[in-house]
């Protein structure tokens, strides 16, 4: 990708690695390894930088990755659990059950990596409000410090499209009652709802991907991975093939502009300075953007104090509505 | 002195729709050499797209063949081509008026059907020669001799010489040309008698202005002499006359009577010289003009409104140049609250409607909303006086009327035997009055019933050929306006009223239609950021209402690994799509929600 990223990149210091999108514990924790030194010897990776492994509890060398990950300074795991309810589980395809996920986050911790994320999903087939709320008193009990929750979307093309009809999924009104209560109950064990699906304990917030919803600039390697550098955004096609024998990058399109900054930025609890956006890229809201931010405080969708906008709970559900009506 | 014009002809082509009547058109065209081989387009008559891919002729075009016969005789056949569709029987009947005969074609599958009925009898009206044609005999299904002893034993007429064709692959269509040398009499006029010709179409042309196709019938008419149409007044120089070919416009020293030809002469809007009116010379002015002129009025009346409100200019000028060529369409500037700026057209029927709608969608590339079509009531008010209302957003106040009036027509649905029930429960649920069912064959009803035009105007046609697997035909005439127990029903959004989806209904469905208008608009319209009541009202009097509840979930949860630019995209569709919608006080309606409504009846 040396024709989107020039060497001065170099000599940035990196403070994330990530290690996502589809299953990365298919690699051998060796190759974890071998990844990072070859990082380390491009860029300038800081010591105290966030080291992220997403996870697939099923596997079944599971605890020799750990260990691995660990020696290769890997500080933080993602664990994609989906659900703590098994016939839940089976159907997004799932194999470990719940003792073994309890048995992998503590073989986690033993081996000194307390920084651990799970991975919940609404709104997936068979779900009820009790089936999650079991999900969800599970996920306490394992204390973990971060939890992503994603709303099921199923997307055209995809398998589970195709089963539309004969899957029992709850409608529109009970997922969003469904997450309503997740929120609630999450906040009252501690947790932040920093961004719409992620809740963490104080200090624990995803550093990398705070970088998404901040619009900073990152660089992604492999099949499929995007990035975000001096402005453009670009990415590698999907075959991994066509990766390893040295296919160049694809540019998507011009980032970093106001659209994008308040749509990411609103996805955060911290949400959008309206002043900022002023100094950053002279946007300037005219009448029917206040008429508009009017309605959604009084529906309470919003919070306003005259400079900074964030969405409740419930305007995090609507955000996409939300956004589109305001830019 | 009354002379015969022993090598002219004029006759038309009479079908029913379908049954093949341009493209016999064409292959006499290409039999008497009227267009090269290699401009040979399919269907040459038709000239507008619309036209070539509904199948029906629109306008009535006429052209001059040059035949020479096997009697060693050299003919001038001028074809007047007539349009095949109810809306436009007026138009139908001045082209056949000036004509001696009419080649009928029946298709040798299908047989007589409503349009050929119809058609003939207008003809024998006229009092045409009829020359019968059986079509499409090379399709495995046809039965020439059952569909010829069909037209012998329904309309009476002999079949015993008719041809027997293949207009598609060309076969036997020589003998056409030769039935109508034969039995269409010549015409006879008086080339010494005051000038006399009826306009039976008019073109308007960028260059020339409006083109008058005329047959005159006595008399003769040179460039440079006065003409003045006999029912406006309105006095023309001519500038060029002269005879149609298929290609071009062929001018000549003058016109004489019994011919059929062009003139032009500096006509701006063919509203100055509409079909029907008869032409004549200022000096030597004939005594009496032809009969049978009207002045055609519309009969179905919707808004049309832009969909980019910034388009009504646009609207404005592609109605304008439509009319230029349409005299039977009428539009004025119209406000809705809903829709905000549009125009309130008048059309002869639905087809009418339909073609302009394509046409402004098509040609002028404009983007459209329409309203509920309607009629015209009489509305008779408590103080005596009658207003006629073409728009539900005009209707009076219930508490001022008196009594209303609607328009009813006379139908006639040939359907074979099979359909009747099925045809009778339609008519039934349309308010049609039954008044008698005629076997006009084996295999052939003719189902005739009084309906109000208002259970007609929209998708009555459709709905009729998907109960009857599109074997049923119809065709109905205006007769009177009857008193009926008509309201109007209003649709409120928030407790804002829509005028714009207004529909005018008889009391006794009043119900049932507010209960299926609320169910729609509650299906149609998307759930929005906020409750929104949908209440359908008579008056001040709600009679069925929904709600839409708030949306509650429209969300992205996932980033994907850092695809911004997947996401954006998402959201940019997201806002195109609400461009889409209609933007009422807070609600937003989505195009098809007008739809839902007006396929109302299609569905129950």
């Amino acid at each position: 990708m040396s024709e989107f990223v020039s060497n001065e990149a170099k000599r940035r210091i990196v403070d994330t690695v990530y290690f996502g999108g589809g299953t990365p514990s298919v690699l051998e924790g060796a190759q974890i390894k071998a990844v990072l030194d070859a990082l380390r010897g491009e860029f300038t990776v800081s010591d105290t930088a966030e080291i992220t492994v997403e996870c697939n509890p099923s596997s079944d060398d599971f605890e020799d990755f750990i260990i691995c990950c660990k020696k290769a300074g890997v500080n933080r795991i993602s664990l994609g659990m989906q659900s703590a309810v098994d016939n839940e589980r089976r159907k997004l395809g799932r194999r470990a059950d719940r003792e073994k996920i309890k048995q992998r986050v503590e073989f986690i911790k033993s081996v000194g990596i307390n920084n651990i994320s799970l991975d919940v999903m609404i709104g997936v087939p068979e779900q009820t409000m009790e089936s999650l709320d079991s999900t969800l008193s599970f996920v306490l009990s394992l204390d973990v410090p971060h939890i992503s929750a994603y709303i099921l979307k199923i997307e055209e093309g995809t398998p589970f499209y195709k089963l539309l009809d004969k899957l029992s999924l709850a409608d529109e009104d009970t997922v969003s009652d469904m997450y309503l209560h997740m929120c609630r109950m999450l906040e009252n064990a501690g947790f932040v709802h920093y961004e719409i699906s992620n809740f963490s304990k104080p200090m624990f917030e995803s550093i990398h991907n705070t970088k998404y919803w901040e619009d900073r600039e990152y660089l992604g390697f492999g099949p499929a991975a995007h990035s975000f550098y001096d402005k453009k955004r670009f990415y590698f096609d999907r075959d991994t093939d066509k990766f390893i024998n040295g296919e160049k990058a694809v540019f998507d399109s011009i980032g970093g502009d106001a659209e994008e900054y308040f749509m990411l930025r609103l996805r955060l609890k911290k949400g959008v300075s309206l002043r900022e956006m002023k100094e950053k890229f002279s946007f300037e809201p005219d009448g029917i953007f206040y008429k508009s931010i009017d309605r959604f405080v009084r529906a309470e969708l919003c919070c306003f104090d005259g400079d900074v906008l964030t969405l409740t709970d419930k305007g995090m559900l609507l955000s996409n509505a939300i956004i589109t009506t305001l830019i | 002195m009354l002379e015969k014009k022993e090598n002219i002809r004029n006759f038309s082509i009479i079908a029913h729709i379908d049954h093949g009547k341009s493209t016999l058109a064409d292959r006499l065209l290409e039999l008497t050499e009227s267009v090269a081989k290699r401009d040979m387009q399919q269907q040459l008559l038709d000239n507008m797209d619309i036209e070539k891919e509904r199948g029906i002729t629109i306008k009535a075009r006429a052209v001059r063949l040059d035949y020479k016969a096997k009697d060693g005789q050299n003919y001038a056949l001028n074809l007047i081509d007539t349009p095949g569709h109810v809306d436009f029987n007026y138009e139908v009947s001045r082209s056949l008026a000036a004509c001696e005969g009419a080649v009928l074609i029946v298709d040798a599958t299908q047989g007589v059907e409503a349009q050929t009925l119809a058609n003939t009898y207008l003809a024998l009206d006229h009092d045409l020669e009829l020359v019968p044609v059986i079509n499409k005999i090379d399709l495995p299904a046809a039965d020439p001799e059952r569909v010829a002893a069909d037209v012998e034993e329904i309309i009476g007429l002999d079949c015993s010489e008719a041809a027997k064709i293949s207009a598609k692959t060309g076969e036997n269509v020589g003998e056409v040309l030769e039935q109508i040398v034969k039995c269409v009499p010549c015409p006879e006029g008086d080339d010494d008698a005051p000038f006399k010709a009826l306009v039976f179409d008019s073109v308007y042309d960028n260059y020339k202005g409006v083109i008058v196709y005329v047959r005159v019938l006595d008399g003769t008419l040179k460039p440079g002499e006065t003409m003045k149409m006999m029912a406006t007044g309105a006095q023309f120089t001519v500038v060029e006359v002269g005879h149609m070919r298929a290609m071009t416009l062929e001018s000549t020293n003058e016109l004489k009577a019994g011919e059929v030809g062009y003139i032009t002469a500096s006509i701006k809007t063919v509203v100055e010289a509409r079909v029907g009116d008869t032409v004549t010379k200022l000096e030597n002015e004939a005594l009496e003009p032809l009969p049978g002129y009207k002045k055609v009025n519309p009969m179905v009346f919707c808004g049309l409104y832009p969909a980019d409100g910034a388009d009504y200019e646009a609207l404005k000028e592609a109605l304008e140049k439509l009319q230029l060529n349409d005299a039977s369409l009428s539009f004025e500037p119209e406000t809705s609250g809903a829709l905000g700026f549009g125009f309130r057209c008048g059309f002869l029927g639905l087809l009418h409607l339909e073609i302009i709608q394509e046409r402004l969608e098509r040609e002028y590339d404009l983007d459209l909303v329409s309203t509920v079509p309607s009629v015209i009531y009489k509305v008779h008010l408590s103080d005596g006086t009658v207003v006629d209302i073409d728009n539900p957003t005009n209707y009076p106040d219930p508490a001022v009327i008196d009594f209303v009036e609607e328009p009813m027509t006379e139908a006639h649905i040939y359907s074979p035997p099979d359909y009747v029930g099925a045809i009778m429960d339609l008519c039934q649920d349309r308010r049609g009055i039954f008044k008698n069912m005629d076997y006009i064959s084996a295999d052939r009803v003719d189902i005739h019933y009084i309906l109000p035009l208002n259970e007609i105007i929209y998708d009555f046609f459709d709905v009729l050929k998907s109960r009857t697997r599109g074997y049923a035909s119809f065709d109905y005439e205006l007769t009177e306006y009857q008193r009926s127990s008509l309201v109007k029903l209003d649709v409120l959004l928030n407790g804002d009223l829509i005028d714009a989806l207004s529909y005018i209904i008889h009391s006794e469905k009043a119900y049932t239609r507010a209960r299926k208008i609320a169910e729609k608009l509650k299906e149609h319209i998307p759930r929005q950021m906020f409750e929104i009541p949908v209440q359908i009202a008579i008056g001040g009097k709600v009679i069925a209402r929904e709600t839409i509840k708030a949306m509650r979930k429209d969300v992205l949860a996932k980033c994907y690994g850092g695809d911004i630019t997947r996401k954006k995209k998402l959201l940019e569709k997201q806002k195109e799509g609400k461009k889409r919608m209609r933007q009422f006080g807070t609600v937003e309606v989505p195009q098809e929600a007008f739809m839902a409504i007006l396929k109302l009846d299609g569905q129950d």
